[in-house]
Order: C-alpha cells, then sequence, then structure tokens
C-alpha cells in the first residue's frame, strides 16, 4: 500500500528535528493531559510515535484517496445549487474521508476535540495534502479558521464553533472583495449592530472566497460607520445554518478547480464578533495571514514534491535513441535541480514551522506562569524569526513550485502538454501559489524588513557557526563570500538613502538572502544525514551564480536609472 | 426498535498477495510468507466497515473482532480499534496451528459459544486460501442461518435482519433471524480510514503475550484495561483437542500447481450485433451457456 509520508525520508528527518524535543515539551506542557484523555501522550517519545501514526494515517489517505480522486475532481469541479456549493464527488470523499479520520482541527486543543499537534506535523500534513491534490489542500488547510477562533475569540464562541471542526465542519476566511484584494484596507462589507436582536448584521459582497460556502465562516467587515481605512474593521464569525448568505457564483480558473472560489452576497447575516472592535485587520487577519503563508508554503512544497516524482517517473520509463530520457545530461541536470529546490524550499519551510512552534509554545506556557527574562528574550527572538522567514518561505516555495512543475511539464515533452499524464495538472495547479495570500511581489514587501533590520544577515551568520564535515568546508567557505557579497549589496542599496530605491531592488535582496539561507539549511541538514550533501552542493552552486548575478545587477546599477523604467508609465492601452 | 447489538467481527491476517514479486513461493510450492506483507485480509475489511456502520446506526452496540493466528496477527485487533471496534480476541496457540477451513471454523464456532454475539460478520473468503468456507461451516457448526455474498446490511428491526446480496446476475434482497453469520463481498463499501485520536489511544493496546516479550521496565499505561487484548489458548475454549488444528484438518496439500490461462483459438469480433448474434448462437448451439 503506498504511503505518502512513510515513502518519503525528508518528511521523517525533519520530523527527528533535535528541537521538536522542546516544542514538544512545551506544546504538551509538561504532558498534564495524559490524565484527561485516553489519546494524549505520556512524554516526549509517546507524543514523536504519535506524530509518526498520524502522519501515517494521513500518508495513506493521500496516496490512497486524495491522489486518486484528483484527476476527476479536475474535470468534475463544483456546482452553485440553489446559492450554495455541491463539491466536485471526489473532494466530498476527500474531506469525508478526512473527517473519519479525525485529521480536522489537527493543532486544537484537546478540550476542543483537537489532537493538540504542533505546527510541524500540522505543516507536515497540509504537505502531503497537497502532494495528493493541491486543489483540495485549500478545503483542508482552511481548518486553520479554527486556530484564530481559539487565539482570539471569546469562550462563547470557541464552546460554539471548535468542537465542531473536528467533526468535519468546513471553514472559509471572508476576507476579499471587488475592490479590495491585496488592499484589505478599502475593505466595504457593512456590519451594523442590530439592538433588537441583540446580534451583528452583515451586508454586502465578497468576491474570490475560497470555499465560500463554508459551515463556519470568518469576515472581516465595516463595523465603523464613516470610516474608511483599517481603523474600522472588524472580525466575525458566520454560521451557515442561518442561511444569509448566497453564492453567487463560482469562478472558472485555470487551476486548483476543485477548490471552489466563491462569489458571496451577504444579506442580513447575523454574525458574533471575535475578539475586539476595530482589530480585525490590524490584528486577527495579520496573524491569520501568517498562518495562511506558511499553508501555502507547505501547499507549494506538496506541489513540487508530486511534481519531481512524475518527472522521474516518466524520465525513467521514456527511451529515446535507444536509452532512458533519464540518462541524458539535459534531462537529469533540470531533475537535480528540480530536487534541489524541492529540498531547499522544505528546508526552508520546517525551519519557518519549528521558529513558529517555539515562540506559540512559549506563548502558551506564558498563559500558565510568568517566563524568566531569558525565556521572554527567546519568545521574541522566535517571534521575529518567524515573522520574517514564513514570507521567505512563502516566497520561494512557491516561485520554486512554479519553476518545478514547468521543468517537470518539460521533461514530458510533449506528452506533458497532454491530458493523459498528471502533470499538466500540476503545472496548472502551481500558478495561484506565488499569487494568493499575498502575490511574491508583497511577500518581498514583508520580507524586506529582514533585510533593512539585519535579522536575516545575524540569522546567517548564527548558521555559520555550525561546524561542518571537512569536505563540506568549501561549501561554507562560498556561503561566507555569498554572505559578505550580500552585505556589500544591502550596503550599496542603503546609501542611496530612497526608500523607493529600496523597493525597486528588494526582491533581488531578499532573494540572495534567502538563497545563503537555503544553502546553509541543506548544509546543516547534510551534517546530520549525508543525503543531503547532494542537493546541499547543487543548491550552493546555483545559488553562488544567482547571487553573484544580482550582486553585478545591484552594483552596476545607478539611481538615475530607475527613470528608464519608470517611463513605462506613460504608455497605456485600450 | 432495534437495542445495541453484540457484533462479533472475523477477521484473517494474511500475506499480501495482491503484490507479489519473485519470492513470493518457495521452491516447493508454498507460499513465502517472509516475502509478503502481512496485512488485514481485505473483505473482513468490507465486513468490519459493515459492522462499524451498525455501530454508527445503533448506539451502544459493541464489536469485537475475532481473530486466529500467531501472535503478530493482534495487528488485526488493533487494527480494528484504530477504526472503531471495542475490543477482540485472538485464538493463538500451538495446537491451533496447521487448521484448514474445518478445524478453523471448529476453533471460531467453539470461540463465539463464549462470545455469545447476535450477529457475526465476516469476509467472504480470505486472499490466500480463497475458499470462502470458513464463514459458512461457523454457521453450519453454531446451527445459525447465513447470508452470503452480502454487500449491504440494510435494516435489523427487532430480531429480523435485511441483507441485500451481490450475485453474479444482480442483487437480491433476503431476511434472516438473529443470531446469524453474514459474509459480505469486496463490492460492498470499503473499509473508513484508522482515526487519528484511536490510534493514539489503542496503539499501546497488547496481549499478554506481547507484553511479557517487552523490557523488563516496560508499564502500560496504568488503569487502563481496555489495553489488554485478550488471548486465549485451547484451554479457554471448549472444544475437542483432537478437532483443532493439524490434527482436526483432513485435508492435505498433494501439489500446487501454477497454472497460466491460455487462449489458444483467440478470435476477435467487432462490436456489431450481428458478430454478437453469431457468437451467441455458437454459444448456445456447444452449450457454454443456455
Amino acid at each position: 500500500m503506498s504511503n505518502f509520508f512513510t515513502d518519503n525520508k525528508d518528511l521523517q528527518f525533519q520530523l527527528s528535528h533535535p528541537l521538536m524535543k522542546k516544542i514538544i515539551e512545551f506544546k504538551e506542557k509538561g504532558f498534564i493531559d495524559k490524565d484527561k484523555f485516553d489519546y494524549a501522550p505520556v512524554d516526549f517519545e509517546d507524543a514523536l510515535d504519535s506524530y509518526h501514526k498520524v502522519l501515517e494515517i494521513v500518508g495513506d489517505i493521500c496516496a490512497n484517496v486524495i491522489a486518486p480522486n484528483a484527476e476527476s475532481v479536475d474535470q468534475e469541479g463544483p456546482q452553485v445549487i440553489n446559492g450554495h456549493v455541491k463539491y466536485a464527488r471526489g473532494t466530498q470523499k476527500n474531506h469525508d474521508t478526512l473527517a473519519q479520520a479525525g485529521l480536522y482541527g489537527m493543532s486544537l486543543p484537546r478540550e476542543y476535540g483537537g489532537l493538540n499537534l504542533s505546527m510541524v506535523p500540522y505543516v507536515m500534513a497540509a504537505e502531503l495534502v497537497a502532494r495528493g491534490d493541491a486543489g483540495f489542500a485549500n478545503i483542508w488547510g482552511l481548518q486553520d479558521c479554527a486556530e484564530t477562533i481559539h487565539e482570539f475569540a471569546s469562550k462563547e464562541i470557541k464552546d460554539e464553533y471548535l468542537p465542531r471542526i473536528n467533526k468535519g465542519a468546513t471553514c472559509s476566511m471572508d476576507l476579499t472583495e471587488p475592490d479590495a484584494g491585496s488592499d484589505l484596507q478599502a475593505v466595504m462589507l457593512k456590519a451594523t449592530w442590530d439592538e433588537k436582536q441583540n446580534i451583528w448584521l452583515l451586508n454586502g459582497v465578497k468576491r474570490f472566497i475560497t470555499n465560500g460556502d463554508a459551515d463556519i465562516k470568518l469576515v472581516l467587515a465595516r463595523s465603523e460607520e464613516g470610516t474608511t481605512d483599517a481603523r474600522g474593521l472588524s472580525y466575525f464569525v458566520y454560521d451557515k445554518s442561518h442561511d444569509c448568505v448566497k453564492v453567487r457564483r463560482i469562478e472558472n480558473k485555470l487551476g486548483i478547480k476543485g477548490s471552489p472560489t466563491c462569489e458571496l452576497v451577504f444579506t442580513n447575516a447575523p454574525a458574533k464578533l471575535v475578539g475586539d472592535r476595530k482589530m480585525g485587520l490590524i490584528k486577527y487577519v495579520m496573524s491569520l495571514m501568517n498562518g495562511a503563508r506558511l499553508g501555502v508554503s507547505a501547499q507549494s512544497v506538496g506541489l513540487s514534491e508530486a511534481a519531481y516524482r512524475e518527472a522521474v517517473k516518466y524520465a525513467n520509463e521514456r527511451t529515446q535513441f535507444g536509452k532512458a530520457i533519464i540518462k541524458f545530461p539535459a534531462v537529469y541536470e533540470m531533475l537535480s535541480q528540480i530536487k534541489a529546490k524541492l529540498q531547499a524550499s522544505r528546508a526552508l519551510l520546517y525551519e519557518t514551522s519549528r521558529f513558529v512552534d517555539v515562540y506559540k509554545a512559549y506563548n502558551l506556557v506564558a498563559e500558565d506562569r510568568k517566563l524568566t527574562p531569558e525565556e521572554r528574550t527567546e519568545l521574541k527572538e522566535y517571534q521575529k524569526l518567524a515573522d520574517i522567514f514564513t514570507p521567505l518561505s512563502k516566497l520561494f516555495s512557491s516561485e520554486y513550485a512554479n519553476q518545478n512543475a514547468y521543468d517537470s511539464l518539460q521533461v514530458h515533452g510533449g506528452s506533458g502538454f497532454m491530458k493523459d499524464y498528471p502533470i499538466e495538472r500540476m503545472y496548472r495547479d502551481a500558478r495561484i501559489l506565488n499569487i494568493y495570500e499575498g502575490t511574491s511581489q508583497l511577500q518581498v514587501v514583508a520580507a524586506i524588513r529582514g533585510v533593512t533590520t539585519g535579522t536575516y544577515l545575524a540569522q546567517i551568520r548564527k548558521y555559520e557557526q555550525t561546524n561542518v564535515k571537512p569536505e563540506h568546508d568549501y561549501l561554507k567557505k562560498q556561503l561566507i563570500a555569498m554572505t559578505n557579497d550580500y552585505e556589500k549589496a544591502v550596503e550599496d542599496v542603503h546609501k542611496a538613502n530612497d526608500n523607493e530605491y529600496t523597493d525597486f531592488h528588494a526582491r533581488r535582496l531578499v532573494e540572495m538572502a534567502g538563497h545563503i539561507i537555503m544553502g546553509y539549511l541543506l548544509l546543516i541538514d547534510a551534517q546530520r544525514d549525508d543525503d543531503f550533501s547532494g542537493s546541499a552542493e547543487i543548491f550552493v552552486k546555483l545559488g553562488a551564480a544567482w547571487n553573484s548575478e544580482r550582486y553585478s545587477y545591484i552594483m552596476d546599477f545607478e539611481q538615475d536609472d530607475l527613470g528608464r523604467f519608470k517611463a513605462v508609465m506613460e504608455e497605456s492601452y485600450e | 426498535m432495534t437495542k445495541s447489538l453484540k457484533i462479533v467481527v472475523l477477521a484473517k491476517q494474511v500475506p499480501d498477495t495482491r503484490n507479489v514479486g519473485k519470492d513470493a513461493m518457495k521452491a516447493d510450492g508454498t507460499v513465502n510468507r517472509a516475502a509478503l506483507p502481512a496485512i488485514f485480509n481485505p473483505e473482513d475489511l468490507n465486513a468490519l466497515e459493515q459492522a462499524l456502520r451498525l455501530k454508527d446506526r445503533f448506539p451502544g452496540t459493541t464489536i469485537q473482532i475475532l481473530t486466529m493466528g500467531p501472535g503478530r496477527a493482534a495487528d488485526i485487533i488493533r487494527e480494528g480499534l484504530f477504526r472503531g471496534t471495542d475490543g477482540g480476541v485472538l485464538l493463538t496457540d500451538r495446537k491451533f496451528a496447521g487448521a484448514d477451513t474445518l478445524a478453523t471454523s471448529y476453533a471460531l464456532a467453539c470461540a463465539i459459544r463464549k462470545m455469545e454475539p447476535d450477529i457475526i460478520i465476516a469476509g467472504r473468503q480470505a486472499i490466500d486460501g480463497d475458499t470462502a468456507q470458513v464463514g459458512p461451516q461457523v454457521s453450519e457448526k453454531l446451527g445459525w442461518p447465513q447470508v452470503t455474498y452480502a454487500e449491504e446490511i440494510m435494516d435489523i428491526d427487532g430480531s429480523t435482519i435485511t441483507i441485500k446480496r451481490r450475485l453474479d446476475h444482480g442483487v437480491e434482497v433476503v431476511s434472516s433471524s438473529l443470531p446469524m453469520v453474514v459474509t459480505v463481498n469486496a463490492s460492498a463499501p470499503e473499509c473508513r480510514p484508522r482515526n487519528a485520536k484511536a490510534v493514539m489511544k489503542y496503539k499501546h493496546a497488547k496481549t499478554v503475550s506481547e507484553i511479557q516479550e517487552m523490557s523488563e521496565d516496560y508499564v502500560q499505561r496504568p488503569g487502563c484495561d481496555y489495553l489488554r487484548i485478550i488471548e486465549w489458548g485451547v484451554a479457554n475454549v471448549d472444544g475437542e483437542d483432537v478437532r483443532f488444528g493439524l490434527a482436526g484438518s483432513p485435508t492435505k496439500v498433494k501439489k500446487i500447481e501454477n497454472v497460466v490461462f491460455q487462449a489458444k483459438e483467440a478470435k476477435r469480433l467487432t462490436a456489431a450485433d450481428a458478430d454478437i448474434d453469431d457468437l451467441m448462437g455458437e454459444l448456445i448451439a456447444n452449450h457454454t451457456i443456455g
């Protein structure tokens, strides 16, 4: 029986990371749940063993239910019937199977029916689901909403909504509107307080809402009449059973066709306020976004894995000029580059997940006792790292998923262009990854702070302290040289003292930092497991070349050159 | 109205004969069990799902898995627990070993008399022996009615059970009194997945023998009786020793042959009505059909 978890050594490697002990011990608060819940672990080994066993269930369902359904789901897609969504049959089957297996609400505490999993195994499950079907990963991944409710909503709302998640209630986060996409401050959906019913009523239109007909919806709406910016927005939870939200239509998309993207009309939809008024966008959505970005990052790595395996399979099967095409340099180079990018983005994904895990775990501990000053410093440190690694991970894994799907299709030649092979679907599905939950351009806007504040550089210097095997010394030297160039390039851009100029080069700088970071992560992994040496060598070589291109572009660039680029603003076409 | 039920599911751990490699057979023609992973017999999983659906419908229903095999067959009972059963009995004893279907059904029937279920649900057949005999033989030994080739247990009302059977030519709906034996086809709905919480809860479920094999400092989670898998030997079931295991098995394997079907006089037909009519005429004429 195939299993997407047990057939992937990299995931088991990530799960055995030394930091997992600390993460689990914090997350389980000294294993206090063991006397209250018969499925709670008694110690670290027990918990880690449970992580493995749960991921084996996920891997089994992904390999034997979700992946085999992916093609029919892509063809059939969801439909709108009487203002509500009917999933494709395969989608419904995927959802029902995962619900039966108890794989919703995975990170929720046990008192709400959850499994109390930390971020790392949860992200891993997301990667597995996406390898099975990237489109379905959205429907499954929206259980993130539970995390937001748990973190910010009142006890009353938590008690009402959270226990339903593990039983299979679906979720959606309703943010985007026709005139509020990347700029969510412009959200107009109106929330008015109804004195008589003692409840908020929502009215207006939302657009591009993934899984828009979900059982539980988190809705960003304008609660303060007369305001126009983020300070007038609050966050609400809505229950589908009120039947006051109609799906007007489902978008016809290039990819992830199984995931219903809805246009919604809210008519006097009763809703409850989540957290405090006016904090909707400023606090809650921002927090939700970070989780969602990590989710898309996992989705991207899962898709990369699927595409890579399709490419290797095809390259072994396909014979031309008397031999399997995998034996040709042009093909094996492509494949090993795909693999290097896949493993690099995975290393970054789990490093980021661990950062998130540690700071969230400290927050949990802080609920029960006062943290020591050292612990507080560490919490802040990890939170800062999580904040700037999350957009970096989203940026790279989604771009690499696209590149990997593109190259994997290329390995298939003409066959890859046909509907006969799954790679064409993966290629289409990949295209949204670097767009939604913030485009790559917006990830750069978030990540550039890591460049300007020196946080990336400080973390790189920390990685530099790792002792490496003598045979890897040259890689470390290479990475140190790349770091020095990166510092010079940052300095050069900084010198101009012009925000627009920094924005112009931001992506180049962020990417330079990212290549160095991923190079180090692979190198560090190679110290624990020699199997990573290959990808570490390939990736550092490529990264050095990519960085020197960026370096020379930046160093040869004059501030006045911006004008040539601005000239395009004069153009306009009807 | 139906009250809660006591269900026993018969299940077998079998070598996975579906993905057979080169080393699946030993030189003497017997199965090389070491080369094939041990799995839950597929149709027994279909049977288990039928049982779990009854449990969903009739609260308070309990499901026990009964299996016979070596110590490692306790895995089958754990697999059941991971999916929603309440426990199980492993029949394991050297004296049970070497049983053919007659001795197997005898041992199972002896155990079932102690368990006193309302319904026994079993897979139609196991993929290692393919006999489809054990379920029916158990029912004969108990003197209970049997319904074979079941696809769906449609309803239980009082002491009447209604079952849909899948046969070559279509489906048939039959009723029976309880207690009785059902054997389930592969066409029945597939079994639900393992449940994450159940796996975390029952992963430590062990038989006494398994606990003895653990290191000395092993302690099973204290106060958790549900983690004990019952193990019965010959002494625990009332039966005649000579009817168990090899002693009670009249079947002798004479020779195992690898049969390869070879089409000798292949004929290719078009989908045209005339061609099909000709073929039907021919088949009726030579008494292949009709």
